[in-house]
């Protein structure tokens, strides 16, 4: 077994493939239901090409984006999935509403309940903030982002573009490379990945990896390498994550320069890997650090494309929300 | 009012044997004690207004001793009080509880200190030995008045929750708690190294995204106050060891003679860093079979009951605490029964105030090591009797004719679920709602006074 089963005793039942009731993390996900969630999105993908790209599968339904935390391109991926989709949309974020004043996350998820929502895209600063919502909430919760645990629509778009590019994902070799223990993107990526088949590599130097024996004890077949160079023949998906500068000040980088030289994306590194290999970002990007300006725009790049199959990837998160609860909560 | 309790077997710490007998109390006291089989027609069960209490097949002990509780009061009786404490405390078999001094203001006063002893005496469930503040309100700064303190019945002092941060303080609170002669209650953590934590650093916390609180926090912090206490010659007591390090570190402190005392807390020997993962945790071997196994997978994942300092550890680390009890490397159990209202621990997992309450579950936990076959019983009550008694200056607990009559009768098989609707605590933060536990106190006597029956 290279990664845990799906849990069985989450309270409000399991999912099916044709219905699921939150989108908490992708632990939870079959590999079958992460597929057709791909499948779907490939369709969603096509009404986003129409010259009128709007269906009415969540007509009559209210979708809530509350951001505890500042985002760009997830909460207007968010918004533009669910105004496709005809759902009426509201985003509210932290700054200069009731949060500031001090309201607890259940009597504002309470609040949004009573404002008649039926599914609430969330994004938090603190891992497991979504739980807890989906506790105290009657409809669907998306997370949008909970700290540095958990980004599953970032995750399934990753998975998507992947699977467009390289036609598949079971065997690729894919590298993570930077700041994987704040990250809630790799963390997501890990469980898709693997359900998928894919071997995952993380690298880094150990400050921003951790303890090996940790990651392997959830996935036993994860690997860790400390040397992104040895790694690049054999790479089919190279992942770079954001370095935040405050890592430096907090001691776990000698500087940005020395992380650059042994970790950052440059269009030399992209000339070692395979000719057919891809480099990712989930942005926003700090180039000149992790990424360079012109690996970024490379043609082996597929940043642009992960922003695009966003907004699809979502939308297929949506419909699958859409359907009858088959499981009461 | 007499009681009787009939037909139990009575143990005693002291001899730890156990023989069938009678008791009989009266004025506080126990008046008298039968040996044998107490015939239905005799005549101390009909005297008049005798409450009989019948003890077949359950263990008749000595009051349990609680020496790390929280009861919040004064200033947040919201959590708990003096009185709601206690009488929790009673419904898990104690009689006898050593609070700690985190209230507001913190207990660094005579004036706190006798509110304590006042209120505890007043509510009458359970004798309450207040523990006080080594400094003055717990800032690590000033040392409090401490031979006042002592002197108004503190038994011993602590900075429970916040260790004292500057280790030249903490050398001069060593050097007055052993002039004082009473024990420091160590709370032994490195904060710059668990800053920000949100559970144990290990598996879980890689796979839930929380900030660690490593092991060596714990053992950093234990390490410097036994080197402290051992350059001062002092008394330490390391309070709620969770960490197979820790415990290496007393189990050698010891070994050289170190003055150094232990206490295991119950949800460390039996609960584990994989109850964060609730009904994430598909590995989990999720039945309950009451004293044998608990279900971690009844609550959600991220459930603030399950926070608590310091945070429950890895299935090897409860482990190890469970082998340094087993070889004395640990003294004695006590619960750090700390109340959280639900404004504390209804929020995000890292913001919940840590604590979980353990006063009503306790001697049920305990139990299960016995069910289990890891523990025997008279080593369990030893370490809830004799053992902290010895550890706070007095003698055996063992129930004698004339002694106190502080009373625990013990149905080791009795099956019960925890509900939030029948604890007495003031909240009801704890992992374990919806298990059931095998073995309960069904009596508790305080003074001679019924303070808790099932």
């Amino acid at each position: 077994m290279s990664v845990p089963e799906v849990s069985r005793y989450a309270p409000w039942g399991p999912n099916s493939l044709r219905h699921r009731r939150h989108v908490l993390d992708l632990d939870d996900f079959t590999t079958d239901e992460i597929m057709a969630v791909l499948d779907n999105a490939v369709s969603m993908k096509e009404i986003l090409g129409r010259s009128v790209p709007q269906v009415p599968i969540l007509r009559g339904k209210t979708v809530v984006n509350i951001f505890y935390e500042e985002s760009t391109r997830t909460r207007m991926s968010f918004e533009l999935a669910a105004r496709t989709l005809s759902a009426s949309v509201s985003s509210m974020t932290a700054k200069g509403s009731s949060i500031e004043k001090g309201e607890s996350l259940i009597d504002t998820i309470r609040t949004i309940q009573a404002l008649g929502a039926d599914i609430i895209v969330m994004r938090h600063h603190e891992s497991g903030a979504p739980y807890l919502a989906a506790q105290h909430f009657k409809g669907s919760i998306i997370n949008a982002g909970d700290g540095r645990h958990a980004h599953p629509s970032q995750a399934l778009l990753d998975l998507f573009t992947i699977r467009e590019r390289l036609g598949r994902l079971d065997g690729l070799n894919i590298v993570i490379v930077g700041d994987i223990i704040h990250s809630r993107v790799a963390r997501s990526d890990i469980w898709g990945m693997l359900r998928c088949g894919a071997n995952v590599t993380l690298c880094g130097p150990s400050t921003l990896i951790g303890d090996t024996a940790l990651w392997q004890a959830t996935f036993p077949n994860l690997r860790v390498s400390y040397t992104l160079d040895d790694l690049l023949p054999d790479t089919d998906v190279l992942m770079a994550l954001r370095i935040q500068k405050e890592r430096q000040q907090a001691g776990l980088l000698p500087s940005l320069r020395e992380y650059s030289n042994d970790y950052g994306v440059t269009q030399e590194r992209i000339d070692r890997m395979p000719a057919h290999a891809i480099v990712m970002h989930p942005g926003p990007m700090n180039e000149g650090v992790e990424i360079m300006p012109e690996a970024a725009i490379s043609p082996r790049s597929v940043i642009e494309a992960q922003v695009t199959n966003g907004v699809a990837v979502r939308m297929a998160l949506l419909y699958r929300l859409s359907g009858e609860p088959t499981a009461t909560n | 009012m007499p009681i009787l309790i009939t037909n139990g077997r009575i143990f005693d710490p002291d001899t730890r044997q156990s023989e069938l007998g009678s008791l009989l109390i009266d004025n506080g006291v126990v008046l008298a004690r039968y040996q044998g089989e107490l015939p239905a027609d005799a005549g101390v069960r009909s005297a008049s207004g005798t409450t009989v209490i019948d003890a077949t097949n359950r263990i008749i002990s000595p009051g349990l001793i609680d020496l790390h509780v929280h009861l919040r009061e004064p200033g947040e009786e919201h959590k708990e009080t003096i009185a709601t404490g206690t009488r929790a405390a009673a419904a898990g078999g104690f009689t006898v509880v050593a609070c700690m001094p985190n209230t507001r203001p913190a207990a660094d006063s005579v004036a706190v200190i006798e509110h304590i002893k006042r209120a505890a005496e007043k509510a009458h469930y359970a004798e309450v030995l207040p523990i006080a503040a080594a400094t003055i309100g717990r800032a690590g700064k000033e040392l409090s008045p401490m031979r006042e303190l002592v002197a108004a019945g503190a038994i011993g002092f602590s900075d429970d929750g916040v260790p004292v941060a500057d280790p030249a303080v903490m050398r001069n609170v060593f050097e007055y708690v052993k002039m004082l002669g009473v024990p420091y209650f160590g709370h032994c953590e490195d904060m710059v190294l668990s800053k920000g934590w949100g559970m144990h650093e290990g598996a879980v916390s890689n796979r839930l995204g929380l900030p660690g609180y490593p092991s060596a926090a714990e053992e950093v912090g234990i390490a410097r106050d036994i080197a402290l206490c051992e350059l001062t010659g002092s008394r330490l007591h390391v309070c709620h060891v969770s960490s197979a390090g820790g415990v290496a570190l007393i189990r050698a402190a010891k070994a050289r003679g170190v003055r150094v005392t232990a206490e295991a807390s119950p949800h460390h020997l039996l609960l584990s860093d994989r109850w964060v993962l609730g009904w994430l945790d598909e590995a989990a071997k999720a039945e309950n079979i009451p004293g044998l196994s608990l279900n971690p997978t009844l609550r959600a994942p991220y459930d603030t009951s399950t926070r608590v300092s310091p945070p429950l550890r890895s299935e090897a680390d409860a482990e190890a605490v469970l082998i340094g009890l087993l070889d004395g490397t640990l003294d004695f159990v006590a619960t750090d029964h700390a109340p959280h209202s639900k404004v504390d621990k209804e929020v995000e997992y890292r913001t919940a105030m840590a604590g979980l309450i353990g006063s009503e579950t306790a001697l049920s936990l305990m139990l299960m090591l016995v069910h289990r076959g890891r523990m025997t019983i008279e080593d369990v009550i030893v370490r809830m009797t004799d053992i902290p008694a010895a550890m706070i200056g007095r003698g055996t607990t063992a129930l004698r004719v004339g002694g106190r009559a502080d009373v625990t009768v013990i149905d080791p098989q009795l099956v019960w679920t925890v509900e939030a609707s029948t604890i007495l605590s003031k909240n009801h933060n704890t992992p374990l709602l919806g298990n059931m536990l095998k073995g309960k106190a069904v009596a508790t006597i305080y003074r001679g006074h019924i303070t808790y029956q099932a």
